[in-house]
């Protein structure tokens, strides 16, 4: 039996280290280590791996599921899981589209529009989450059909072309930096991916909104029982996850220079994918958005070298999914240990 | 000692036909520690539950502070400074002790925008200091001890400036030293003039720590006494209560029978402290404790649902391993759960498919069922064991409690189980289907099936049991023989001699 005693033993004073980097410390540790592994690897197996070039076509590629990944991991910290957000984002870009070419509007309106959409849907998962109690697995399933259906009946199945908008490319594949250092050209879409993981990340870690996230995710029964307003909360994180779905949904309609209305189902899952090997809990209560980037990061790694060295897509896929498992693997022993 | 803190009078509270509380009262001072016992289902958490705002009582009043309040809902309770410790702690283990104390009150700047982790960090650390806690504000909450979580969990309370502490078994997990520090931390709420409500089975703790002591039963208050005043047995008395109804048990087992069953020093962590007992062959043994004692526990490890750390179990004199279920039904040990909606039986399938489900094998040719044989059998157990259905195709959720219970034992007749396990047999069922259980352990133990029988209820072990084995916190305190002068004064005795008592 373990004898504590509470009072009269000295501790050894522990430091003042914010408590997130405690509790994140192993997974983003082991989920970088692995990122550096795999780059490290690729390089000495291929010299066309590790150009300045491909490293951009990474990155470029990592932002769409990134961005959405950072709203899936709002979600999942909760021990909720949202399977609507690839095809809300599609139904994001097709209003996007809709606004710009259909009704004319200004670029910026445009905007808006996509991302409104986006938190309109998450608003709905979560009031059905929180208020009807319907499973998050099942709530959002019925979002993901719903946004489907959705965005081919307002698209008329067709594509949506921003033929006339112009610069509307500009926001995924123009170059701010590359405009002011000149062969510096990081597209902005990437920009815009750091961007909002910044501000995922204070949201998570610096506001009420994550520190409810944390707590309801660690013991919702307990969170309820201090007051604290679970069910509206829920909604707001439901919300947030739809504002970063809609965020992507411009970017990947910017990035296409159209909204494909059949694109989109499947992105949920390499979404999911990357918060889980970002190391972030899904039974809730643990999780990190420089977690979630590294983890998306190490999926469009592992997918670009492993295609640099003539892997068949195929092949490719089945790779990622054995990274899932050892991800998965990996957060139970820890667990384990820590129980 | 001041004034009445809170008082309740005339408290009733019906649950579905059930007359849980009758005409209850209960009167808590400042600055008082006043102890709340009674057996399982006495109505104390009932109690508490009304006055946490849990439960509306359906008649009565409760004055707090002389003024006549109604507690709508927790918050209100909250509100009022009334905080319940409860046994399973409240608090978000992948939190900081510094975010669960101030959950849903963050300090913020900015506008409101930012949280302020320093002064929540700073306030926690006052708060911590103030109740001499050496207890760091930044620490996870799941990386603490149970004691140091529950330490959180009071200053959480204290912080809300609570003026009634409620405690619900608040040693049940801790260590002796642990519990030193909790009694050194109710006297200090005890001087700030916090009046603490200490739900407790531990006399010897009682004695302790409280002033006076309050006994419920079967739902209505007994008596309230100062704790100096009054003795352990008395106590136990007042909770015990009613006289004896006792069925002799016809015939004394004589100890020449076989020993069909011997365990020998079974242990694990901290639920199963050397345990060492046998059955014999057409014997009842009642095994008695209070809960958490470790009864149910016990009956797991040996079914081996769950692991051991050290022991060994003869099965008729061979010794055997048993590492999971499988195996113990293999060596002819059936289990009944006392969660019978949980584990004992599915209730979507139909009986003839609960009969069967752990002899399929038996009635399947290379993978294929007979169907016909899984009917026979299920009727012969629907006739023999008197279950009343309208037939073996009826869905389980559709039967009584008692016929449920009825199918799964006849589960493991037809397994050819000799070895049965019941726990808590007779638990939600109405008392007419309660003999009916009885009466069909009674001849299961005449036709040379061994019993291992553990109730919450002691007349039921008294009335059933050859022999009676009381457990108190995973030990076995007592191998006694039902004569017929066996009280249930004195398995109360055994059931709450804690372990530094044995060796005093």
């Amino acid at each position: 039996m373990k004898r504590t005693s509470l009072a009269l033993e000295p501790q050894t004073p522990t430091g003042k280290q914010p408590f997130r980097f405690k509790s994140g410390f192993w997974q983003q540790f082991l989920a970088f280590g692995s990122l550096i592994v795999l780059l490290i690897v690729f390089s000495l197996a291929s010299e066309n791996f590790f150009q300045f070039s491909n490293i951009v076509g990474i990155l470029l590629s990592t932002a769409v599921t990134g961005v959405l990944a950072l709203g899936a991991t709002f979600v999942i910290i909760t021990g909720g899981i949202d399977l609507s957000v690839g095809t809300v984002m599609t139904l994001s870009a097709v209003m996007t589209g809709v606004s710009i070419s259909f009704w004319g509007t200004p670029i910026w309106v445009g905007l808006l529009v996509g991302i409104l959409t986006g938190a309109l849907c998450g608003c709905v998962s979560g009031y059905a989450v929180s208020k009807l109690n319907i499973p998050p697995f099942i709530a959002t399933l019925a979002m993901m059909m719903i946004a489907k259906g959705l965005a081919l009946v307002i698209s008329g199945t067709k594509p949506v072309y921003f033929t006339d908008a112009k610069g509307f490319t500009d926001i995924s594949l123009g170059s701010l930096l590359g405009d002011i250092f000149p062969g510096f050209t990081i597209p902005n879409a990437v920009l815009i991916f750091f961007a909002a993981a910044i501000i995922g990340s204070l949201l998570l870690t610096r506001t009420l909104i994550g520190r409810y996230n944390f707590a309801i995710g660690s013991n919702e029964e307990a969170t309820r029982l201090s007051g604290v307003n679970v069910g509206f909360w829920k909604i707001v994180i439901y919300t947030i996850a739809g504002v970063f779905t809609g965020i992507a949904g411009i970017l990947i309609a910017s990035r296409l220079n159209s909204a494909q209305p059949a694109l989109g189902q499947g992105y949920e899952l390499e979404a999911i994918a990357a918060v889980v090997i970002g190391g972030t809990s899904l039974s809730g209560g643990k999780g990190t958005i420089v977690g979630t980037v590294i983890g998306a990061l190490i999926m469009s790694v592992l997918t670009n070298g492993l295609r640099i060295l003539s892997v068949p897509q195929e092949w490719q896929t089945v790779v990622v999914g054995f990274v899932i498992f050892l991800a998965v693997y990996a957060d139970m022993l820890r667990r384990k240990k820590a129980a | 000692m001041s004034a009445a803190l809170v008082s309740m009078k005339g408290i009733e509270k019906r649950f579905a036909g059930v007359h849980a509380l009758r005409s209850c009262r209960f009167e808590l001072l400042a600055g008082e520690v006043h102890a709340l016992v009674g057996e399982n289902g006495a109505g104390k958490s009932t109690m508490m539950k009304i006055l946490t705002g849990v439960y509306q009582m359906d008649d009565g009043e409760i004055e707090f502070k002389g003024a006549p309040v109604q507690i709508a809902d927790t918050k209100a309770a909250q509100k009022l400074g009334i905080s319940m410790i409860h046994q399973e702690l409240n608090l978000a283990p992948d939190l900081t002790v510094a975010q669960n104390i101030f959950i849903g009150r963050e300090p913020r700047k900015w506008a409101g925008i930012l949280l302020d982790d320093k002064k929540l960090n700073k306030q926690a650390e006052q708060l911590l200091k103030q109740m001499n806690l050496d207890i760091e504000p930044t620490s996870l909450v799941g990386s603490l001890t149970v004691a140091k979580q529950q330490m959180v969990e009071i200053v959480k309370a204290i912080s809300y400036e609570s003026q009634v502490l409620i405690m619900d078994e608040p040693t049940a997990a801790l260590s002796d030293t642990e519990i030193e520090e909790l009694f050194v931390m109710i006297g200090r709420l005890r001087a700030r003039g916090v009046g603490i409500v200490y739900i407790s089975h531990r006399m010897a703790e009682l004695q302790r720590i409280s002033d006076r002591i309050t006994v419920m039963r079967d739902g209505s208050y007994i008596d309230t006494v100062p704790t100096k005043e009054t003795t352990v047995d008395r106590i136990i008395a007042m909770m015990v209560g009613r006289e004896l109804f006792h069925h002799a048990s016809s015939d004394t087992l004589s100890q020449s029978r076989e020993v069909v069953l011997d365990v020998r020093g079974l242990r694990r962590g901290k639920t199963i402290k050397n345990v060492s007992f046998q059955l014999r062959k057409g014997e009842i043994l009642g095994l008695s404790g209070l809960i958490g004692a470790g009864r149910t526990e016990l009956a797991r490890a040996i079914f081996g649902a769950d692991p051991i750390d050290s022991g060994e179990i003869y099965v008729r004199g061979k010794k055997v391993r048993i590492a999971n279920p499988h195996q113990a039904v293999k060596e002819g040990i059936g289990y009944l759960s006392e969660d019978r909606k949980r584990y004992g039986c599915l209730v979507d399938l139909d009986v003839q498919s609960n009969v069967a489900i752990s002899s399929f094998r038996e009635f399947s040719k290379l993978s294929w069922m007979s169907k016909a044989s899984i009917r026979e059998s299920a009727e012969k157990v629907v006739e023999n064991l008197k279950v009343k259905t309208p037939g073996v195709h009826q869905q389980m959720r559709n039967l009584s409690g008692g016929n449920q219970q009825k199918v799964i034992i006849g589960k493991w007749l037809t397994k050819d189980c000799d070895i049965l396990i019941f726990d808590e047999p007779t638990r939600g069922i109405d008392i007419g289907a309660k003999s009916e259980i009885y009466k069909l352990l009674d001849s299961l133990a005449r036709q040379g099936k061994s019993i291992i029988m553990m109730s919450s209820e002691l007349p039921e072990i008294l009335r059933m049991s050859h022999r009676i084995l009381v457990m108190c916190e995973g030990r076995v305190t007592a191998d006694l023989v039902n004569d017929g002068k066996l009280t249930q004064e004195t398995i109360m005795q055994y059931a709450t001699r804690r372990e530094e008592e044995l060796y005093a």
